[in-house]
């Protein structure tokens, strides 16, 4: 694996890999020291057009505890914003040696395309691009959900997919980036998808993808889901016509405290409810919802970190999946606290 | 390109090329024209022989629809080095689309380009007048006078932009009435396409990319061949891209509506899949389609439904390529291509023979563009526009190789079949060998056929 550009493309050993490798980086993170050297002397470059203090915290975090230098470029108040192209900007840091670029950019594709341009070597980590994917957090969103999963069958986590556990997602389909990777990178490890939200969110095409479509939640509430993820709905959607009105969106679609009792009258007693945040709460879901029990908010939040370094450290320091002769990541040293790297 | 050399005084005789594809001939080319075609001619002194054995003889394509960018973008290409680039790729005619800076929507810019052609003197340069005045689609432009000038304009259009208003589109069929004009209509439903990115369709619902509807395309020809009726105007559809347009022209032509139909190589080849690699050289309005789309066009084009083949050459300054998707500017180059593409997708799948490929790229399209002198039989005293393709050829595309400015050619490393090996434009081989010869020189224009 040279780059992270979606999940579409993300073979089931590569996501169990990643996934297994983030359990490790998990128990990294519950140590007094929480830092690895794995990545000393390496150069991440978190390169944001976008403004996500949320995505690129969780970024600098992992690669921190991987003890790489990061360095955060943001498209605001750079050059970027006096009209500097994609293309200046990947050289330039080539130039400096980046290791790893980890892009966030508002139009689609713009991690494939810096990635197979040959502007730049290093390897290419999409932190979200426009409406098409972001595969980390679909990888978050499934490492919570593979806990839960093996929570409930009472087996352990490490090499466990998702087979047979049902998945709702429900929001704005059309313009998630989200949707799109946890579609493609659920089905890949097992899970039976279900796409709840408004005809007009749901993207032109959507029959061809490998999942079932609805648009009455409470009917896909009552066909027993075992994870819910409400899909945040974006400021920009709510005036440009695709419903009628915010009221109506969140009376048909929100995850209410209405919807919260109904799981419970349903006997669903293991139905998480996702969010990869920030929430509107009141509007795709109600306080009580985003607070209760069932809540993974802050799980996928603290998962994230873990992801994101198993994917750096696969990216700069992995081997090749189909390299038998690669060492796992339980065997390398470098993933020893307590040992100098093995470089 | 090779020296310019002195026009013979006995012209050229082409010897044993087969004339749409027909039994061999020689053709005797002098002062302009074809003089004699047959069997086992003698040359005289001074007339040059050409071996055309293996080659197929055309008349020169004629191509309704470039973009050569002069005056105003002369950084992406130049109507010396846009018509360089169609000489080579087999045209002795060419129309430049209006959307220049200036735009081309009064007598004077029509005339510069016109002008621009002629001292240029690879192949027949027709501008193409706007619609409406600096193409935003509010008030007509100067038609009459555009049709008046010098460059006796026929065919207007806002091409990259579409003639949305019905009561506009109308007015403008109906008053090109009263110089034999039409009205090329770049069919685009602007709200349905705000910010359209690619094909609306599987594909773009994987990628993530803003979907240009086959709707807001059919949609628009519908309407407009319904105007076209009504006003009993002759309208002209670009770069028809979909199967459902297919139909509707179809239904039109069966009702005797006055449309004809244009579709591009690239629509002839290339579908919507290729935009997964999110390079941008697969970016150009209307998008890529579907396989099926492919298939209907093609289809549409053997049986006279889309009349003619048009390039849809656009060249852009690599810059305007090597970025997002969503920055990047729409368009393919087409000029050096098309011959190949058509035979690769028409020809060699038993679609067209070479007659057929002649009314595609050079009767049709002359006759929809109202050129007397183009799109003409190869027989005695027809003007000698004639093409010489060595049909067995294949070749790699290769953009950097190209007479265009334009290095974004969406069949760059492809193998096609066919090459062009000469074009005679007015008796002249502005192409030998495969390579460019020289101009026609205000020298050569004053002995040639003027026309």
């Amino acid at each position: 694996m040279k780059h992270l550009l979606s999940t579409h493309d993300l073979a089931l050993p590569d996501a169990l890999r990643l996934l297994d490798t983030a359990e490790e980086m998990a128990a990294v993170g519950e140590r007094e020291i929480k830092k690895l050297p794995a990545l000393r002397g390496r150069t991440v470059v978190n390169l944001f057009y976008e403004d996500s203090t949320r995505t690129r915290i969780s970024f600098e975090a992992a690669a921190k505890r991987l003890s790489a230098d990061v360095i955060n470029f943001a498209a605001k108040g750079s050059s970027v914003s006096k009209g500097e192209s994609l293309k200046d900007t990947a050289q330039t840091l080539e130039a400096m040696s980046a290791d790893a670029v980890v892009i966030r950019h508002p139009a689609s594709g713009a991690p494939a395309r810096l990635a197979a341009s040959g502007w730049i070597d290093a390897a290419v980590l999409n932190a979200g691009d426009g409406t098409h994917e972001h595969p980390t957090q679909a990888l978050l969103d499934a490492f919570t959900l593979r806990r839960h999963w093996a929570k409930v069958a009472g087996t352990g986590s490490p090499g466990s997919d998702l087979a047979g556990m049902r998945v709702l997602i429900v929001g704005d389909i059309l313009h998630s980036r989200v949707a799109r990777s946890n579609v493609w990178l659920l089905k890949t490890l097992g899970a039976e998808v279900t796409l709840v939200g408004p005809p007009t969110l749901l993207p032109v095409g959507v029959d061809t993808w490998p999942c079932t479509v609805r648009y009455n939640l409470d009917e896909a509430l009552a066909d027993r889901p075992d994870a819910v993820m409400m899909l945040r709905l974006q400021a920009e959607r709510m005036n440009a016509a695709f419903f009628p009105s915010t009221r109506e969106y969140s009376r048909r679609w929100g995850f209410d405290d209405a919807r919260l009792a109904a799981l419970d009258t349903l006997g669903l007693g293991d139905t998480v409810i996702m969010h990869p945040g920030p929430m509107n709460r009141g509007l795709e879901i109600s306080a009580a919802a985003a607070d209760s029990v069932r809540s993974t908010v802050l799980a996928q939040v603290r998962n994230g970190v873990s992801v994101r370094m198993a994917a750096l450290y696969l990216l700069l320091a992995g081997g090749t999946h189909d390299d038998p002769a690669a060492p796992t990541v339980r065997a390398n040293p470098a993933l020893s606290p307590t040992k100098e790297p093995a470089v | 390109m090779t020296g310019a050399e002195p026009t013979p005084g006995n012209g050229y005789l082409i010897r044993g090329a087969s004339p749409l594809g027909g039994s061999r001939q020689d053709l005797l080319i002098r002062n302009g024209r074809i003089v004699r075609v047959g069997a086992g001619a003698a040359p005289e002194p001074g007339t040059r022989v050409i071996d055309a054995d293996g080659l197929i003889a055309l008349p020169g394509m004629v191509d309704l629809h470039t973009h050569l960018r002069e005056p105003g973008r002369e950084d992406a290409e130049t109507v010396e080095t846009g018509s360089r680039a169609a000489a080579l790729g087999g045209f002795t005619a060419v129309h430049a689309m209006a959307n220049s800076s200036p735009v081309a929507d009064t007598a004077g810019v029509v005339e510069q380009v016109y002008s621009l052609g002629q001292r240029a003197g690879w192949v027949e340069v027709r501008p193409v007048g706007a619609v409406t005045v600096g193409l935003a689609g509010e008030r007509m432009a100067e038609l009459g006078a555009m049709a008046e000038s010098r460059a006796r304009v026929r065919v207007f259009s806002d091409d990259g932009i579409c003639v949305s208003d019905p009561v506009l589109m109308r007015r403008a069929l109906e008053y090109v009435k009263a110089f034999d004009g039409v009205i090329a209509q770049h069919a685009q439903e602007p709200r349905l396409t705000e910010g359209a990115q690619m094909n609306e369709g599987e594909v773009s619902a994987v990628l993530g990319l803003t979907g240009w509807p086959a709707v807001a395309e059919e949609s628009i020809i519908a309407r407009d061949v319904l105007l076209a009726q009504h006003v009993n105007s002759r309208l002209h559809v670009c770069h028809v891209s979909t199967a459902g347009s297919v139909e509707i022209l179809r239904w039109a032509k069966a009702r005797g509506i006055r449309v004809t139909a244009e579709v591009t190589p690239h629509h002839l080849l290339l579908t919507d899949d290729l935009v997964r690699s999110y390079n941008p050289v697969y970016k150009v309005n209307p998008p890529l389609r579907t396989a099926d789309d492919v298939q209907a066009l093609r289809e549409a084009l053997a049986d006279g439904t889309i009349d003619a083949v048009g390039t849809d050459h656009a060249p852009h300054p690599s810059e305007h390529k090597e970025c997002e998707w969503a920055q990047a500017a729409m368009g393919m180059t087409g000029l050096e291509t098309a011959l190949s593409v058509v035979q690769h997708t028409m020809v060699e799948t038993g679609l067209l023979d070479w007659e057929g490929f002649a009314r595609v790229t050079s009767t049709r399209p002359a006759e929809i563009g109202r050129l007397a002198h183009q799109g003409r039989p190869l027989t005695e005293g027809e003007p000698a526009n004639v093409v010489l393709v060595d049909p067995a050829a294949r070749w790699t595309v290769d953009p950097n190789k190209m007479a265009t400015m334009g290095r974004n050619s969406p069949f760059a490393g492809i193998e096609l079949p066919g090459r062009v090996q000469a074009t005679f434009y007015r008796g002249h081989p502005t192409v030998l060998d495969g390579a460019l010869n020289a101009p026609l020189t205000p020298a050569a224009k004053e002995t040639a056929w003027t026309g």
